[in-house]
């Protein structure tokens, strides 16, 4: 099972009483929009009890295609990576 | 950004009191928490996926004593960046 973006509207829609479908589909998309837009101006994003994302610049290196062997550079890149807060490594770990 | 100055975007984005604001982030954190402690996957359209990853006990070290330790299972999630947020991300950097 998958937990999508809809997943996440009917469970606003169904905790929030006042909310119109409407309403709720856009606070999901609100929530989502804000996160995204603080990776992408490169600031880290903290959801304490659920974990941090975090905006790393990698340096450019090089590499080899796997397929054929070849050399080649790998530009510099900048990269979102996620840790799990504890709370949350624990509550997946309890079953 | 953290969570509180999330809350305060998301109120005045969408023009709702901040109480309101607070409550609905905790239902989406909430929503994910939960489906990953199930063991359910979590895919947000350009944005990214969660899985859960499950690993055996195996025969670890501590790194500072060298002592063998035995590691119990564990399950840890893992994020891959959807597409389009990795490009804006990438895209950004000048």
């Amino acid at each position: 099972m998958t937990l999508t973006k809809a997943d996440l509207v009917q469970q606003v829609y169904k905790n929030h009483e006042n909310l119109t479908k409407a309403q709720a589909t856009d606070a999901v998309e609100a929530f989502l929009r804000l996160s995204k837009n603080s990776l992408i101006e490169g600031s880290d994003l903290l959801l304490s009890g659920f974990g941090k994302f975090n905006v790393k610049d990698k340096n450019a290196r090089r590499g080899r295609n796997p397929q054929t062997g070849d050399e080649l550079t790998l530009d510099a890149r900048r990269v979102v990576t996620f840790k799990p807060s504890g709370i949350l490594r624990d509550r997946i770990n309890a079953s | 950004m953290n969570k509180s100055e999330l809350i305060e975007a998301l109120a005045q984005e969408i023009n709702i009191p901040h109480r309101e604001a607070a409550a609905i982030t905790n239902t989406i954190i909430n929503t994910m928490t939960e489906a990953l402690a199930n063991g359910e996957s979590i895919e947000i359209r350009g944005f990214g996926s969660f899985v859960i990853k499950k690993y055996d006990s195996y025969e670890g070290r501590n790194p500072k004593t060298g002592k063998k330790i035995k590691v119990k299972p564990k399950k840890l999630p893992f994020f891959k960046v959807g597409k389009d947020l990795r490009e804006q991300v990438n895209a950004n950097k000048k």
